[in-house]
């Protein structure tokens, strides 16, 4: 005790310097109002208390026989009824996605002793595969005790019967209806419809922050890509409530009222699956992505990334050799290659800088330069080749996009400011989201000095390498170097082209069907972007463009068409040999370069306008202008492939060429 | 022999049991009650039962810290949780349609957490300055301080915190001598203005107010909660109806039964004579953390220690008031008894700073 004192003294004297001065004013009175405000807080806290034991009292002991009772009734379970998720069909009505109601076997684990020896049991009823054991094992894990589990889905009427005689010996065991998707164009479109699976926590922390958790009481599924993400709270609709008076099991008896669910909206896409189908056929089994665009509205008539997947895998909870094949695979197949593949354009920028170049005023359409097949910078020995050599000669604008000469643009960029250049063409919509109404949209890369500085910050780099040389600026001259680019920004900006510089944000949903209310909202379709244009000079561009599908590199895949189309071919060094000369088969098939085309048709008037990219297919004019023919084709006149699009879409089996 | 009896009574000579006991029989309490509310799982036993030796270790650290350390700490705690809300405010994560989390790194910090304690230890700080000098003017500036949290805090928007932050705030002037004319007048203003401020909740807010007016509002959400908890407390009756056989728990009627209303769950199964002991081990508990309040050697001690008390009291009423259906269903769990380990945490360092402050206690008076 003495210690303390002695210990609580010397704080005193050493402690806080205005302690002592006060101690003398009148500690003693301060010290009494503080107890006599502290007493009356004590009173307050006993009261509450009381006050705490009264509302006990009354719960527990006076209305203990209503709250019993209630507690007995309390078999009246408040059961969330799912609503039916929205139907995707495309722009002409056609079934995307759909659910549909079918039996599931369900067990709720916690009611029940000896599960192994139960499934076994229900394993003579109904067929159960080791799969379906394998899965309803990792619903076990991931689950509350309380919540019931399918073991099978999609149960037969026969399996439904044999199992409903035989229910009394399965407490705990039930059959349920519930709702699952289908996809019956299967891999088609797949990028587009995506998928929904079962909610994770991610999934439950969204549904949070949209103050939905009660809506999605019962719901066991939610988009997890494409429209059936980015729509989620369009497609999902409402919950209804149903009262339920169970019995001691816990089994529902009867109904008592009931607040019916209201059914997700319906979505009308802007895609047609025909044309979708004609598009995804024309690729064969190559790797690569296409948009198609309708330019006066920015509807998305075709969005493919090849290869695709079967949605429907996912719909059950994907199996884990599914999953691994497609999670692991060389081709990719889960990437969504329009909106997140980045791929150098290539020549297809050299429309777009020759436009910058005309409206700059650094060149005339006229005006011509000599094209000995290479070009240098003044005083470097480095030869910047030219595709074809010996060269294009004498060349002006016109034949500078028609035959594609490189050494034109090395000139143009020579004489051009690389942040000018990336301001013209940011007004395109380059090196950024285009905003389409899917998520996972890159932004690519549209290279410039503060780009460059950006890019290259850090301790990691040295300062040589933050700098803007002149080579880069040459080698972005013909749409290789750090150029990046999204297949969905080169269709937008080619369709920006053909509108005349009016630009509309690329959309796949073109409305909205409230079920309801039978009220139709259409996406709203206003020009998102407009670049004033010369007309004069954009009228130099799309005839240099025709001019390519006449006369130029894409002539002989365009030949004999019957419109006239418009476009550029493309193509992206995906391995940099560094002065050698190119040739494909020295390189191994995943170097290859990537082949673009873009274009548009009919070339006076265009309805469509396309981008499309074929992963290491070569040479753009020689893989990827015929997929744009096939598309034109199609759209413009109905023509068709045989085989390449079938009439009826059936489930599973996907497309066949 | 004499070497561990030494060294056992170093490691409690600041440990006051009288505090400690009745905060130990209360989380077992609440250990105990977990186990059947968690459907007997053992992961969130072990889980819990980690929290808490992690946060009686806390407990020991702050009550070897004088008083006058924490002191120090008031003004740079106070300022960098102010600064933490504002960054939230500014560029904070929006979870559940609130801005309240700071993003660092790989974790999310929710800087009105540390508020619960900077505050008070702010407060108490600025009136140990001037003690037997305190002027009115020092009231508005104290009233500033806890003005500036509280308005950050209701803008994210969380007024269930703003609320409980702004009564530790009041709690500190209300003990240094705030005038009782401003107190009255205060409470006339707030009844005043009550029918004004409804204009100003958001929806989900006048929905919950709604909710507890007409608890069928809400069938799927916060109404059944209310409803299915005093089924639960009710039709436990006087002895309950036994560990693990609560029909309400066990049937998946009762929502949150882990956490916010986990009381509903001891009610249930224990009845009124579990509630009463449970009330009674709080008592002794509140009752204790006032004694040292009152023993407290300086105005620092005392202002800081009265708050935490009070502190502890108002989670615990509002709680069990909310469980029963007394007040509408705010997010506040019961302290020591609810599942989570940070609030454990908190609540076992208030509990070391009374316990430092017990130790730092003037012997003079009897």
């Amino acid at each position: 005790m003495s210690r303390r004192l002695l210990f609580a003294s010397r704080r005193r004297g050493s402690g806080a310097g205005g302690l002592g001065a006060s101690e003398l004013r009148n500690p003693e009175r301060d010290v009494y109002h503080f107890r006599r405000r502290l007493s009356l807080v004590a009173v307050l806290v006993f009261a509450a208390f009381c006050g705490l034991f009264a509302r006990f009292f009354y719960l527990q002991v006076i209305q203990r026989a209503h709250f019993e009772t209630l507690a007995e009734t309390n078999r009246i379970a408040i059961v969330p009824i799912v609503p039916n998720r929205g139907v995707i069909t495309d722009r002409n009505g056609i079934v995307l996605a759909q659910s549909y109601s079918a039996y599931t076997l369900e067990i709720t684990p916690s009611r029940i002793r000896n599960l192994d020896e139960t499934i076994d049991q229900l394993a003579n009823i109904v067929e159960i595969q080791p799969r379906d054991r394998k899965r309803f094992r990792k619903l076990l894990e991931e689950s509350k005790d309380f919540e019931s589990l399918p073991l099978r889905t999609r149960l037969t009427d026969e399996e439904v019967a044999r199992f409903a005689v035989n229910r009394y010996r399965f407490p705990g065991v039930d059959i349920k209806a519930r709702l699952f998707r289908q996809y019956p164009f299967g891999e088609i479109a797949s990028h587009v419809v995506g998928y929904i699976g079962r909610i994770n926590d991610k999934d439950n922390e969204r549904i949070a922050d949209w103050d939905e958790t009660a809506n999605y009481k019962g719901s066991d599924y939610i988009g997890k890509v494409g429209i059936e993400l980015s729509y989620e709270r369009e497609l999902h609709g409402t919950t209804g409530v149903e009262d339920v008076e169970v019995d001691a099991g816990g089994r529902a008896v009867r109904t008592l009222r009931r607040t019916p669910p209201v059914s997700g909206n319906n979505l009308t896409l802007s895609l047609d699956i025909k044309l979708q189908q004609v598009a995804e056929a024309a690729f064969g089994d190559r790797r690569g992505a296409l948009v198609a665009i309708d330019p006066t509205s920015g509807d998305v008539l075709a969005f493919v990334s090849k290869p695709g997947f079967d949605p429907n895998l996912f719909v059950d909870g994907i199996d884990s050799a599914n999953w691994q094949e497609l999670n692991d695979s060389p081709d990719k197949p889960l990437l969504n290659r329009p909106l997140r593949g980045a791929y150098p354009p290539g020549s297809t920028i050299k429309p777009f800088l020759a436009l910058a170049a005309l409206t700059s005023g650094r060149r005339t359409a006229a005006q011509t330069i000599y094209d000995p097949g290479f070009f240098q910078i003044p005083g470097q020995a480095h030869r910047f080749r030219d595709d074809k050599p010996g060269g294009h000669g004498t060349v002006d604008m016109y034949k500078s996009i028609v035959q594609s000469c490189d050494t034109y643009y090395y000139m143009l960029a020579n004489d051009t400011d690389i942040d000018d250049t990336a301001r013209f063409l940011g007004r395109f919509g380059f090196g950024q989201k285009t905003g389409i109404d899917i998520e996972g949209e890159l932004t690519g890369v549209l290279p410039s000095r503060e780009w460059k500085r950006q890019r290259f910050a850090g301790k990691n780099y040295r300062d040589e390498n933050r700098k803007w040389y002149l080579g880069d600026s040459i080698s972005a001259g013909i749409g290789q170097g750090y150029n990046a680019f999204t297949p969905i920004q080169l269709a937008h900006a080619i369709a920006m082209i053909a509108n005349d510089g009016v630009g509309f944000t690329p959309h796949l949903v073109k409305s909205v069907l409230n079920v309801k209310t039978g009220e139709v909202r259409e996406i709203a379709r206003e020009p998102a972007s407009h670049i004033a244009l010369r007309p004069e000079y954009l009228a130099t561009i799309k005839h240099a463009l025709a001019g390519v599908a006449k006369e130029g590199t894409s002539a002989a895949a365009f030949k004999d068409a019957k419109y006239v189309s418009a476009g550029k071919t493309g193509t992206a060094q995906v391995y940099s040999l560094k002065g050698e000369k190119y040739s494909e088969r020295n390189v191994d098939e995943r170097l290859r370069d990537h082949a673009w085309y873009m274009g548009y048709a009919p070339a006076d008037h265009p309805t469509i306008a396309v981008a499309v990219l074929v992963e290491n297919g070569g040479f753009g004019a020689a893989a990827a202008a015929p997929i744009v023919r096939k598309v034109f084709d199609h759209y413009l006149l109905g023509e068709t492939e045989p085989g390449a699009a079938k009439d009826v879409p059936d489930a599973g089996d996907d497309e066949s060429d | 022999m004499a070497l561990v009896q030494r060294l056992w009574e170093s490691l409690t000579r600041r440990i006051d049991s009288m505090l400690f006991g009745p905060a130990l029989a209360i989380v077992g309490i609440g250990l105990v009650t977990l186990f059947s509310a968690a459907d007997q799982s053992v992961a969130r036993e072990t889980s819990q039962a980690l929290s808490l030796s992690f946060a009686i270790a806390l407990m020991w650290m702050f009550a070897n810290i004088a008083p006058q350390t924490l002191a120090r700490a008031a003004v740079p705690l106070y300022t960098v949780a102010v600064a933490m809300l504002i960054g939230v405010a500014m560029f904070g994560v929006v979870v559940n349609g609130s801005r309240r989390w700071l993003p660092l790194g790989v974790a999310r910090f929710q800087p009105s957490e540390l508020m619960k304690i900077a505050l008070p230890l702010m407060l108490a700080w600025y009136f140990q300055k001037f003690e037997g000098r305190i002027r009115w003017r020092d009231f508005v500036f104290a009233a500033i301080l806890i003005v500036v949290p509280v308005y950050l805090i209701k803008r994210q928007p969380d007024l269930g915190t703003a609320l409980l932050i702004g009564a530790s705030g009041f709690y500190v002037l209300y003990l240094a001598g705030l005038s009782w004319k401003v107190i009255v007048g205060l409470f006339a203003v707030g009844a005043a203005v009550g029918p004004m401020v409804w204009s100003h909740l958001h929806d989900y807010q006048r929905e919950r107010i709604l909710t507890f007016l007409d608890p069928s509002r809400d069938p799927l959400g916060a109404g059944y909660h209310s409803t299915q908890a005093s089924i639960a407390l009710g039709s436990g009756g006087i002895v309950g109806k036994g560990w693990l056989n609560g029909t309400q728990t066990h049937l998946d009627f009762l929502p949150e039964r882990h956490t916010d209303f986990i009381f509903a769950v001891f009610g249930e199964e224990f009845g009124l004579i579990g509630n009463t002991v449970l009330l009674v081990l709080y008592m002794l508990l509140i009752g204790r953390a006032m004694m040292i309040t009152a023993n407290a050697s300086t105005l620092f001690s005392r202002l800081l220690a009265g708050a935490i008390t009070l502190m502890f009291f108002t989670y615990a009423f509002v709680n069990m008031a909310m469980v029963s259906g007394i007040l509408p269903v705010v997010g506040v769990p019961l302290p020591l008894v609810s599942y989570g380990g940070t609030a454990l945490i908190s609540l076992f360092i208030g509990l070391g700073i009374l316990m430092s402050v017990q130790a730092h206690r003037k012997l003079v008076m009897t």
